[in-house]
């Protein structure tokens, strides 16, 4: 059973979404989505200053076997990718909600469209 | 005899398996107007014995000419024991090496070959292989635009001192992914930091340096690799390998060295066959490396601790990540870069060196010769490897005809890609020219220029 905090938002692609006090936004990839990946062996993080629209492709995370994207949850732009990551993309796995944030963004005007911890908990249910 | 095993039965049954009436309906999602029935210009088929009596006329209108042509393709002398190994059964294949455990020989051979590169090269990793030196640049511009951390442009500068060839494979490649080439002029047959000063500044992916570049000459890669890096430009450099035995290898241009090496294996054990199959050479730095296209065979241990060897960062190749592959051509050339490596391993890098050197010595020695005809001046006065080229007095095709009546295939007319050139023709001596077959180009040349003019 994977881990889904109450106080998160996700996403139908699983990443979270967590808005910071300064109303700016952490993303990450979701406990079920790096059980689901394995071990990860390299992250390419955004650089700042990228303009997203909601749904582009912003990062790629690397398992020793797939390669998948990590799509922008909102719009807004990158402040920063976690640096962390280059030479520890390993935190996906064992911090997914914590040291494994993946990138922290500026998002235009509230963010829209997110699942709930319990709709997205039903959501993996439903893919099975 | 059928070479096909499936009897129409077999045929029936598999197309009923997936609910098809007709072979022609497995392609039914290819438009209409894209389909032809048959290729204009192709004959009916023949048998076995007529065409292997039509190929053995075609290959004896070859002959045994002395050949001055380079050009991309060399003809050097390729020790017995090269094609020797090449063949064995254990090697006869250009498959990719997916089953490690079948295939250890093989994963071995293609590990040392990307060592071997790499460090002829001076970059930090190689892959196993490309097609040839034309998509290896192809593949490079690709893979520079998805690097490049600094830029989303997907502007290529590209100087015509790089193979035509190049430029077109390069542009028919990736044309088609948005990819824009823009070439830069070369008159003075080299490119300098001046011919880029209107690029500072300018958001561009990357810059290609051919060394030695299409005529021959020696680029300043070093200061056009400290310009490119200022201005936030890749590096690609396009190197002919027989030329890394003495020239500084492109992971030491200027301060940082180049982002992407590539080129074509031809010139390391290949035969020139009549223009293919060759293999192309791709290798970078490690920070670029998950931008690589195509295999790359790693080194491990097994779970004995014994040394091993496999297929390494698959996970962006085409079966993994289908239309997001880092390439969607990335099949390796297996017996050439086989052929590459026995190769490299014969000659070592003091005989390759000395291939170099001689191949050096010659051309100079060619050149001599040929511009004391009367009619013929060498074009660009400048460092140059193994390639020059010669401006005679009238076109040059005619002149290559008549040479070739003497026995000498003269070098590569290059008014067709360079007109502005004039009456340019690119000649080349590797190591197999002696200073007899030197006498005997300048002899045919002197009589050849000398008929044309009591003919006139």
């Amino acid at each position: 059973m994977s881990n889904i905090p109450a106080d998160l938002k996700y996403t139908k692609s699983h990443e979270w979404v967590r808005t910071l006090a300064n109303g700016n936004v952490e993303i990450g990839i979701t406990d079920h989505a790096q059980g689901a990946l394995g071990d990860l062996v390299f992250v390419e993080v955004p650089e700042a200053g990228k303009a997203l629209k909601a749904g582009d492709a912003f990062a790629v995370v690397e398992s020793v076997k797939a390669a998948s994207d990590v799509y922008a949850p909102i719009a807004g732009s990158v402040l920063e990718g976690n640096p962390s990551l280059t030479g520890a993309p390993e935190l996906i796995n064992s911090e997914p909600y914590g040291a494994g944030w993946i990138a922290r963004m500026k998002p235009n005007g509230a963010p829209a469209g997110l699942l709930s911890a319990a709709e997205y908990q039903a959501h993996l249910a439903a893919e099975g | 005899m059928p070479f096909i095993p499936h009897t129409p039965d077999d045929v029936a049954q598999m197309l009923g398996a997936i609910g098809a009436k007709k072979i022609d309906d497995l392609f039914d999602e290819i438009p209409k107007d894209l389909r032809i029935e048959s290729l204009a210009g192709i004959p009916e088929a023949l048998n076995e014995m007529q065409i292997g009596r039509l190929m053995s006329a075609r290959a004896a209108q070859d002959g045994t000419p002395l050949n001055f042509i380079g050009a991309g393709a060399y003809e050097h002398h390729i020790p017995s024991a090269v094609w020797a190994v090449t063949t064995r059964g254990e090697f006869y294949s250009a498959y990719t090496p997916y089953q490690a455990e079948a295939s250890q020989g093989t994963l071995q051979l293609i590990y040392e070959y990307q060592t071997m590169i790499s460090s002829l090269t001076g970059m930090e990793v190689s892959n196993a292989s490309l097609y040839d030196g034309g998509s290896a640049v192809a593949e490079a511009a690709l893979m520079a635009i998805r690097a490049h951390r600094k830029s989303r442009s997907q502007r290529v500068l590209v100087p015509t001192t790089l193979h035509p060839n190049y430029r077109k494979t390069a542009v028919a490649t990736t044309g088609g992914q948005g990819v824009r080439f823009e070439e830069i002029a070369c008159p003075k047959g080299v490119l300098s930091v001046a011919d880029l000063a209107k690029y500072q500044g300018e958001d561009i992916a990357a810059l290609v340096i051919q060394q030695p570049n299409f005529f021959g000459v020696l680029e300043d890669v070093d200061a056009l690799t400290d310009w490119a890096h200022a201005n936030n430009i890749m590096v690609i450099a396009s190197v002919n390998p027989t030329s890394l035995g003495i020239l500084k290898p492109p992971g030491e241009w200027g301060t940082k060295g180049a982002d992407i090496a590539c080129g074509d294996c031809q010139p390391l054990g290949v035969p020139l066959s009549s223009g293919g199959p060759y293999a192309g050479f791709l290798t970078t730095k490690m920070e670029y490396v998950r931008q690589m296209p195509g295999r790359i065979v790693g080194r491990t241990v097994d779970t004995n601790g014994k040394q091993g060897f496999a297929l390494t960062l698959q996970a962006r190749e085409q079966h993994i990540r289908r239309g997001k592959a880092t390439s969607n051509i990335c099949t390796n050339q297996g017996l050439l870069v086989t052929a590459a490596t026995i190769y490299l391993s014969l000659l070592g890098p003091e005989g390759l060196g000395r291939v170099a050197n001689e191949c050096h010595r010659n051309t100079q020695e060619l050149v001599a010769a040929l511009t004391r005809v009367k009619g013929v001046k060498l074009a660009f006065e400048r460092p140059r490897f193994h390639e020059a080229v010669l401006l005679l007095d009238r076109p040059v095709a005619p002149v290559l005809v008549e040479l070739a009546r003497r026995g000498v295939v003269g070098g590569h007319d290059l008014s067709v890609d360079y007109p502005e050139l004039g009456n340019a023709l690119l000649v080349c001596a590797t190591e197999t020219r002696t200073a007899a077959d030197i006498k005997a180009y300048a002899d045919a040349l002197a009589e050849t220029l000398k008929a044309a003019v009591r003919a006139a």
